[in-house]
């Protein structure tokens, strides 16, 4: 049965042709994708892996929501010693981790993945995306403020200060359950420089600094876990301002008429993409391998923004970003790399977070409990 | 319906009626003040406005004024209502204005009594009623959360949130898409299948292994009953991460991990001990003779089992499968381990979902399932009656 499946698939595989590396490989004919749900697994089923299944006859894909607990999930089965997944959707900061455990496979960008069509390398492509060696860089995300439009008075916040400012915005805001941003923003609105911001925040007395702001606002505090739960306490006008995903903000205001406005002030960039588990068989790993050449391609990932208003991590998708699929409306402007959006903007700082994050999360959670 | 009246009544004084209802009042007063914005004025308000009606009631008109005064308060009380807050203010206000109305007869003529013995003090009367009002206040408190669920799975737009449209009873805040989602999506419709496939074998695994253990386990012959009983229902007591991990790793070693049949078992076995808990309950009141009386005429214990036994204890059997059959159903911290992306039950849906994405869409399952529950347990409770009546415990 099996067997018969997978002589079937590369039968129509060699016939549909796909790509040179398939060729005289046997390959699986189904693979499990691990990603986060909600819009942004949409955009990948509708960018790259329907189009996919569509040029492979006989390929099946499943999805698994467990982006989420990938870390852990991965080190059950390798202690297990059964791998179930083919391909995972992870931010960076897990696939550094994962790469460090030896749970990810390392992979050469230039061979596995594909040229721009100006022949640049996918290395260069990608540039300074590539944040480790097991790392294939789908999406550059921002985690940013959203408010409510009509809970803000005349003067809509303009600056991510507002946050902090109690008296000219009341109510409550929410917060991710944890320091990385929440840190940075406070020293930021403290009066640090963004130069120096990493600098201080080295310190004991830095640490201190940026939790005594955080303080200022604590009892106004909704503190989230996932990335549904301000858009859903926006709806709500339970909290007048909130920091989450932007792709979440975007689909609240465009796509759900929500009365809510972005605040792209020092929004922080991650970066999203996927990893390929270490020890996958023969043919899973070929199957995998083909599929990830596709759906990083520059053309499929300029399309995953039709779906989402997360910025592709290829500089030469950036010229091919179109409009929103359903809603005709440009996304370019809604991109959080856009360069009105992008005026004051850090990225997730991998090596201070790398050092620091085990004493400053102790840190922040010994804070929350107090 | 009606109970016999035990104590003649007879109508109160007004500083009695007065007082009480003056409590009444600030009481409700400080829940409507507070949701307005001051629950001191609301409370000032309340105790004034019922002390005033029940001196109204009571004194200046005649008790035959009852009907016309209660339906007047009524009018009164949705009118304000309507002006406070629209139609639900409307609906809210009338129900509001009919329990006062009966409230202010019920203390003014001292009906309250009516139905209680007569040598009652006063403080066993007054604890007669708070005893119900807390037992009501915790059915209450068990069962908002569950009705909540429900008008939300009906609204018309993706987040958890009463709109102004829906409490204006609006139809167009109100849609069926959330269930139109449920029902056409694959990822939904497949999580629906998978568990109905696993379920219904996993029930039939625990009931088939639950019943012979109980029967084993009744017999006054077995020895170390009571320590292999507590290994049975040790799946009930162990922490369900606990089991959880445990049988990831041993069932990764035989390698039925993600497969169809791992969660089939891992399901039977959470299910096995409310089956043998349940048939145990049925067998202590089985009459041992009977088995006797079987072997007597020639039957071997098959057939005793299936003609003599089984027919007896059935009622327990078909309630402990139903029990199994809604912990497999409800079950997920397990299948988040055992099973796979492939084998994605409705509660591991719902799980993921409610982290990933709060779309409505868990809240039409929630209803749906909610409703399969109320159906399940309802048949446990008439099977339940069934069986008392055929031993003749209760008169029914």
């Amino acid at each position: 049965m099996k067997l018969s499946k997978t002589l079937m698939a590369t039968s129509a595989l060699t016939v549909a042709a796909a790509g040179a590396y398939a060729a005289g490989h046997g390959m699986a004919d189904s693979m499990t994708l691990v990603s986060w749900g909600g819009a942004y697994q949409a955009s990948q089923q509708n960018a790259y892996v329907a189009p996919y299944l569509e040029m492979n006859d006989g390929v099946s894909a499943t999805w698994d929501e467990s982006s989420a607990e990938a870390v852990a999930k991965l080190r059950a089965m390798n202690e297990a010693g059964n791998i179930t997944w083919d391909l995972v959707d992870v931010v960076a900061a897990d696939a550094i981790r994962l790469c460090d455990e030896g749970l990810a496979m390392e992979v050469d960008h230039d061979e596995l993945l594909a040229p721009a069509p100006d022949g640049t390398s996918a290395s260069d492509d990608f540039g300074d995306l590539i944040v480790s060696d097991c790392f294939i860089p789908q999406i550059v995300y921002s985690t940013t403020f959203g408010y409510r439009t009509d809970m803000v008075g005349d003067t809509p916040p303009t600056s991510v200060c507002a946050v902090f400012d109690t008296e000219a915005y009341p109510g409550k805001r929410s917060l991710e359950r944890r320091p990385i941003a929440n840190m940075e923003w406070a020293l930021i609105c403290d009066g640090v420089s963004i130069d120096e911001v990493y600098n201080v925040l080295e310190t004991e007395e830095g640490q201190d600094r940026a939790l005594a702001k955080l303080d200022t606002i604590k009892d106004d505090v909704i503190w989230w876990n996932a990335g549904a739960d301000t858009p859903q306490l926006l709806a709500d006008g339970e909290v007048v301002i909130g920091s989450t995903y932007n792709g979440r903000l975007f689909s609240a205001i465009e796509e759900q008429d929500q009365p809510i406005g972005m605040l792209w002030d020092w929004q922080m960039f991650d970066l999203d993409g996927w990893i390929i588990p270490a020890g996958l068989p023969e043919d899973r790993l070929a199957r995998v391998q083909d599929f990830v050449r596709f759906a990083t391609d520059t053309q499929r990932l300029a399309d995953q923004a039709k779906y989402i208003s997360y910025g592709p991590a290829r500089a030469s998708s950036a010229p091919l970003v179109s409009t929103h699929a359903e809603l005709g409306i440009e996304m370019a402007p809604h991109m959080p790399t856009d360069p009105a959006n992008a005026q004051n903007t850090f990225l997730f700082n991998y090596e201070f977070w790398a050092d620091y994050r085990d004493d400053i999360d102790a840190k922040f959670q010994a804070w929350l409990a107090r | 319906m009606s109970e016999a009246i035990l104590t003649p009544i007879e109508k109160k004084p007004i500083g009695f009626t007065a007082g009480v209802l003056a409590a009444a009042g600030a009481f409700a007063g400080l829940l409507v003040g507070t949701a307005q914005g001051s629950g001191f004025v609301g409370l000032v308000i309340g105790a004034l406005l019922m002390a005033a009606l029940g001196f109204i009631a009571m004194q200046a008109l005649a008790e035959e004024m009852e009907k016309p005064v209660r339906w007047a308060l009524i009018a009164l009380a949705a009118i304000g209502g309507f002006f406070l807050g629209g139609y639900p203010g409307l609906i809210l206000g009338a129900l509001f204005g009919w329990f006062f109305g009966w409230f202010v007869y019920w203390i003014g003529l001292g009906r309250y009594r009516a139905h209680l013995v007569p040598y009652l003090t006063g403080g066993q009367v007054l604890w007669h009623y708070t005893f119900r009002i807390i037992c009501g206040a915790i059915f209450v408190f068990l069962i908002t959360p569950i009705l909540v669920v429900m008008p939300l799975s009906f609204n018309a737009e993706d987040f958890f949130t009463f709109t102004p449209e829906m409490l204006r009873f609006d139809p167009e805040g109100y849609s069926l898409k959330h269930y139109r989602d449920f029902l056409t999506n694959p990822e939904w419709t497949n999580a629906v299948k998978n568990s109905l496939m696993i379920a219904p074998v996993a029930t039939f695994i625990s009931v088939s292994l639950g019943t012979l253990a109980a029967i084993g386990l009744s017999q006054s012959h077995v020895p170390g009953k009571r320590a292999i009983m507590a290994i049975l229902i040790s799946p009930m007591i162990v922490p369900l991460i606990i089991s959880a991990t445990g049988m990831y790793f041993f069932y990764s070693k035989i390698g039925i991990v993600g497969t169809y049949w791992g969660v089939v078992l891992a399901h039977a076995v959470l299910g096995i001990p409310f089956v043998i808990i349940t048939v145990t309950a049925t067998l202590v009141g089985f009459d041992k003779s009977l088995t006797r009386a079987a072997a007597n005429m020639g039957a071997n214990p098959v057939t005793t089992f299936f003609k003599v036994q089984m027919p007896l204890i059935l009622p327990g059997v078909i309630s402990g499968g139903l029990f199994a059959f809604i912990t497999s159903f409800d079950e997920v911290v397990v299948v988040l381990f055992i099973g796979s992306a492939e084998l994605q039950t409705l509660p591991w849906q719902m799980f993921t979902g409610l982290r990933e994405q709060i779309s409505p869409t868990i809240l039409a399952a929630a209803t749906i399932l909610v409703g399969i529950s109320i159906c399940l347990l309802t048949a446990v409770e008439i099977l339940r009656r069934r069986s008392e009546r055929l031993r003749g415990l209760s008169p029914g």
